[in-house]
């Protein structure tokens, strides 16, 4: 969908970073590139975000550009959601997406339905990063992973990146879009490595998947943390059962054709997203898959998340509910 | 046409004028409505017309505002026009949206008309952006948010209050208190005696105005935008008026009584206005009368305009969500149809 360059990379000029860096530096190089944009949200200068992504921006662009704000993310939401309509790029932090309940009015009824409730007379070239996931012990107010709320609420588009590279490229393109994007950050892939192209030019565009490994035998279709613990189960499984990974990377646009075509040559997929497993992502694949390659399928589709509960606090209980490598390892073994 | 000198016997006839048109157009949307002709909700400004002309007529041109849902006031002050204003009541594409927006909605970014909006206090959050904008452009250009003494009880309000003071962002806040909050009147919604009290909390300016009164509301926001031009920040205005209308059209008002109502009515911001200027020596009854048919015969004509414009094409509901096309909308609307539209 989108018109950004760079369909693919070229790993001669690439460097190993984290997640961390790589969204950092995203940041870092669209506010050097464009005036235009700028950074704000709950302790993301002087603090340098609370998960530490934002460190040191404030010091290089200054407390214009990059903004603390009081605890208040309706207020802070829709400021920049009228500064886009009026102009400007702003990139707005939400510390923990389970507070995107706080400002969901401003997200809703304003960010996702101006332009369309204005005959296409505004831009919304805005971008809300946030953090998912469980994994820390912080409990049922810091772990959750919302992305199917906002992917289904039309007007707004949703990323959610599981490669270093995929979050630099994706999250470049997401700033540069005159849409409103939501960039969903798995924190605990944060210190995830990975290699990463150097090309400042280097952006991605908003809508394709990637088949980050090719198999004959099953698809997992996987987002975020799920991408690389998905990989590591098709290298175990090598030999016995051939896994195709696909990092999913957009889930609106979502890349139906690459999800079809992996489906029609291996008539088997698993879908692995960090969600509750009802009315979501799980099943937005799934719904697709069923119109397009029925008849390419030769099991069931499995489905691995959470089973529908809030993410709890002790760490025998999160390991319980949080999907895991294993889940996925018996989600393949399952129909292949 | 959004400046108007008010010191000026011109622009004092011209405030008039613009109020004038602003009562015309509310009163032949009161009888399109009451006839079928306009579909959905319709909130009315009659009796509060001298908030919204005495507020823009201090603004500059490229000056932001927020509205409400009682937009239609804050769009002709603005200079909005009142022709593509009605097509837009009407849903037709040559209206503001393109029929997508409604009474509820209606919007001229270009013209610093962020949108009416149907959200009880969502603008002021949006007034900040804008301002934030202005402020990070170095442009002199300010952002004033209306919103009605129902939405002071809005926590994003207090939160766009708080963000605009703390950032000292070029924005004015003005209050409609027009005594109702829906069906609630103000008193039962709030503790304060005053709603500009509530600026206290901001250490920002705040004092409340005679909203009947159009030279009292344009020295109030003069004032104001010269502080929020000046880097000095925001200021919270409480401008006192009444809703002479229902809440919406329909609206049979079992929350208050007529008598009440004809009170405020010998205030009324039109005829008092019209008299002080019949006072001064600077206008006749004829004249006024004069204004009064040349503001009818223009909205009448942008009744007629609406009438006959062309409604939008179906498919044009799928329009305009995006600015870059996403392939789901077309093929999802292409598959509804009897064909089941083209594959993926």
């Amino acid at each position: 969908m989108s018109t950004e360059t760079g369909t693919s990379y070229d790993v001669d000029q690439t460097r190993t970073m984290t997640m961390r860096e790589a969204i950092r530096e995203a940041i870092r190089e669209e506010l050097a590139r464009d005036d235009d944009v700028f950074l704000m949200g709950e302790d993301v200068g002087r603090f340098g975000g609370v998960l530490e992504v934002t460190a040191g921006l404030l010091d290089e662009f200054g407390d214009d550009r990059v903004r603390d704000t009081p605890i208040s993310e309706a207020g802070f939401m829709g400021a920049g959601i009228g500064a886009a309509a009026t102009g400007t790029r702003p990139v707005v932090e939400i510390m923990f997406s389970d507070f995107l309940g706080v400002c969901s009015e401003q997200v809703m009824n304003q960010m996702a339905k101006m332009r369309y409730m204005f005959g296409g007379k505004t831009e919304m070239p805005i971008t809300v990063r946030t953090t998912e996931g469980g994994g820390m012990g912080a409990a049922s107010q810091h772990s959750g992973t919302v992305h199917t709320w906002f992917a289904h609420f039309p007007g707004l588009l949703a990323v959610t990146p599981g490669t270093p590279a995929a979050a630099k490229g994706l999250l470049k393109s997401a700033i540069r879009s005159d849409d409103p994007v939501f960039f969903f950050e798995n924190k605990m892939t944060y210190e995830q490595q990975g290699e990463v192209p150097v090309d400042e030019d280097f952006t991605l565009p908003l809508g394709e998947a990637r088949v980050e490994r090719e198999g004959d035998d099953v698809t997992v279709v996987a987002s975020q943390r799920l991408v690389g613990e998905s990989l590591d189960v098709a290298e175990d499984l090598a030999g016995d059962v051939s896994v195709e990974v696909i990092d999913v990377r957009s889930l609106y646009p979502l890349d139906t054709d690459t999800l079809v075509g992996s489906l029609e040559k291996t008539g088997r997929m698993v879908v692995a997203d960090e969600s509750p497993l009802s009315y979501g992502v799980h099943a937005e694949v799934m719904a697709r898959m069923m119109e397009n390659a029925f008849f390419s399928l030769d099991a069931p589709i499995q489905r691995v998340g959470v089973p529908d509960t809030h993410i709890p606090f002790s760490p025998a209980l999160e390991g319980e509910v949080l999907p895991s490598a294993d889940d996925v390892r018996t989600a393949v073994e399952r129909i292949a | 046409m959004v400046a108007i000198d008010i010191e000026t016997e011109d622009g004092r006839r011209e405030a008039l004028r613009r109020m004038l048109t602003i009562r015309a157009f509310d009163s032949a949307a009161s009888d399109l409505f009451a006839d079928g002709e306009i579909p959905g909700f319709v909130h009315l400004y009659i009796g509060e017309e001298a908030v919204a002309t005495g507020a823009c007529a201090a603004l500059e041109e490229q000056d932001y505002i927020t509205s409400t849902h009682r937009g239609h006031g804050h769009c002709i002050a603005k200079g909005l026009d009142p022709t593509f204003m009605m097509a837009e009541l009407y849903g037709k594409r040559d209206g503001y949206c393109n029929g997508k927006g409604g009474s509820m909605h209606i919007a001229d970014v270009d013209a610093g008309m962020l949108g009416a909006n149907g959200i009880v206090g969502a603008g002021p959050p949006l007034a900040t952006g804008a301002a934030l904008t202005a402020q990070l452009k170095g442009e002199d250009r300010i952002a004033l948010a209306f919103f009605g003494d129902g939405a002071v009880a809005q926590g994003q309000v207090h939160e766009a209050i708080n963000l605009a003071a703390t950032w000292d962002l070029p924005a004015i806040f003005l209050v409609e208190n027009n005594q109702f909050g829906e069906g609630t009147p103000v008193d039962e919604q709030h503790n304060v005696q005053a709603l500009s009290e509530t600026a206290e909390a901001y250490d920002i300016p705040g004092f409340s105005i005679d909203g009947m009164d159009v030279t009292a509301v344009y020295e109030a926001v003069g004032e104001a935008r010269e502080r929020a031009a000046s880097g000095a920040g925001p200021t919270f205005i409480e401008a006192e008026t009444y809703r002479f209308r229902g809440h919406f059209e329909g609206d049979q008002q079992p929350y208050r009584e007529e008598e009440d109502v004809a009170v405020w009515r010998d205030r009324d911001p039109v005829e008092s206005f019209k008299a002080r200027l019949v006072e001064r020596g600077e206008l006749t009854d004829e004249e006024f009368e004069a204004m009064r048919e040349s503001a009818d015969e223009e909205i009448e004509e942008a009744v007629e305009y609406a009438r006959d414009a062309a409604d939008p094409a179906p498919e044009e509901a799928y329009d305009d969500m995006f600015a870059t096309v996403v392939p789901e909308i077309e093929q999802f609307a292409a598959r509804m149809r009897a064909d089941g539209g083209a594959e993926r």
